[in-house]
Formats: structure tokens, sequence, C-alpha cells
């Protein structure tokens, strides 16, 4: 199965859409709901990150009989130190985000923390791509 | 001696003084852990899967949307927030239940936790 869902730069109203209809196609692919949670919180991590920092982009998702692979795409800034920003606590988000509830540097390596694999593609001025996978 | 705490949400409701803002229909529904942020980020982090009740000042789109990926069934808002109709919506569609009281975060977490609901951590 393959799903790509686009991500509009500042619109916070929309975070979470993504990662909402993913939750419920594996709610009917009768995943184990702890799995789901750990794919979706880091879906989601991703999603309002991609709609914070960077300038929008398209999450492509493709699930499998064994696993789910995410991949965040963006047009943004990059992360200039992907090892500064994976981090806790390390953030460099607006107050906007703040008030959101966000923006605490927790994101990136709450994301680590849920998936099996996490890999991150930077480039300053390019883009940032993340892929994750989690296996059922 | 093991034994389990839980409140009905119903109880939670009564005990706080609180307003059903939607999923009234579940309040005979079961709750055995707490959780007190109004940092999303730090919700985003709970490892239980159920059963949980989120108190929170945040009132905003982002506090629904979390409590939906961390499948957190009852969020209390404290201090009145004002909810949108935009959050009643997906609160609604996923069934969730949205609870109103008047007293602050501090106070509302303290009656909860003497009445014995588990912290997350």
């Amino acid at each position: 199965m393959h799903f790509e869902y686009t991500i509009i730069e500042n619109d916070f109203a929309n975070a979470g859409t993504a990662s909402s209809a993913i939750k419920k196609t594996l709610k009917q692919l009768n995943i184990d709901s702890a799995k789901i949670k750990r794919v979706v919180v880091a879906v989601y991590e991703a999603e309002v990150n991609a709609i914070a920092h960077a300038y929008g982009g398209t999450i492509y998702v493709d699930i499998d009989g064994e696993q789910i692979v995410v991949r965040i795409a963006d047009k943004g800034p990059g992360i200039p130190d992907v090892a500064l920003a994976m981090q806790e606590g390390y953030s460099t988000a607006s107050p906007k985000v703040r008030e959101m509830g966000f923006g605490a540097g927790m994101g990136l390596p709450n994301i680590k923390n849920n998936v099996d694999k996490l890999d991150i593609k930077t480039e300053i001025n390019v883009g940032t791509e993340i892929t994750m996978a989690v296996k059922f | 001696m093991i034994y389990k705490i839980y409140m009905k949400i119903k109880e939670i409701a009564k005990l706080l003084d609180a307003t059903f803002i939607t999923g009234e229909q579940l309040a005979e529904s079961e709750i055995d852990f707490a959780f007190a942020s109004d940092l999303m980020s730090d919700v985003l982090t709970l490892k239980q899967a159920d059963r949980i009740l989120l108190i929170t000042g945040l009132c905003n789109i982002q506090t629904i949307r979390t409590a939906e990926m961390a499948n957190v069934e009852v969020v209390l808002f404290v201090r009145n927030k004002n909810v949108t109709n935009e959050m009643i919506e997906i609160a609604e569609e996923e069934n969730m239940v949205l609870l109103q009281c008047k007293y602050s975060m501090f106070r509302a977490v303290g009656m909860l936790y003497v009445q014995g609901l588990q912290p997350v951590y």
C-alpha cells in the first residue's frame, strides 16, 4: 500500500491530519495498538517539524505485511548539525511553535525512541528527508 | 496486597465539578493513569497505550491531535479554557472525552492524586 500526503508551510491547523489518516489505516489492518501509537507519534512529531521548520513537504507511506516505512521530505533550510538536533532540549522553534505546546527540543529524540529504523538526510538550503520504519 | 485503582470518567467529572464538552456517553468508562502537562512533546512520550487522562491548560487543536496520537481517551481542560468547534469535531470523531473544569491545574491534579489515580512517570 502506498499513500502520499502534502504538508503546507505554517499550516498548524492541519498538523496531524496525515498521522491521523495513517492511524485509521493501521487500525483497519488490525495492527497492535502499541505499535500504532509508536508509528503515529513519530509521524506526528515529524509532521509538526516540517510545518514548523521547513516550508512544508510531502509524506510518503509504504505499508507491507512486515513493516511501515514513512518518508518525510521537505524543501526547508536543512539541519546544520544533526547531532545537535538529536540532543534532547536543543530547539530552534519559534514562539508560535512553543505556543502550540511544542519546541522543547524533544521531537527528533522522541521519533528515534519510537521507531526501529531512522535515517536523516539533510542539506543546507536544499531540504531534509527523514525515513523511519516500524516493524509489525 | 495488590489491588487495582481506577476511576470512572463520571466520578472524575463529579469530583472536579467538571462539565462534559464531548463524550458524555462514555462516562462509565474507566481511567487508570493521569498525566498533567502543557507541553505536548511531553505527552507524546507516554508509553501507556490506553486508559489515560490528560490534565492540561493548553487548549488548541494540537492538544486534541496530540491526545489522538498518544491514545489519550480523556482530556481535562483546567481553568475553563475555551474549546473551539474544530476541536470538538475531531474529539467526537475520535471518541474522545473532553472535560472542562474551573479549578487550577494544581488543585485538579491534587484532588485526583489523592483518589489514587496512578501517575505515568
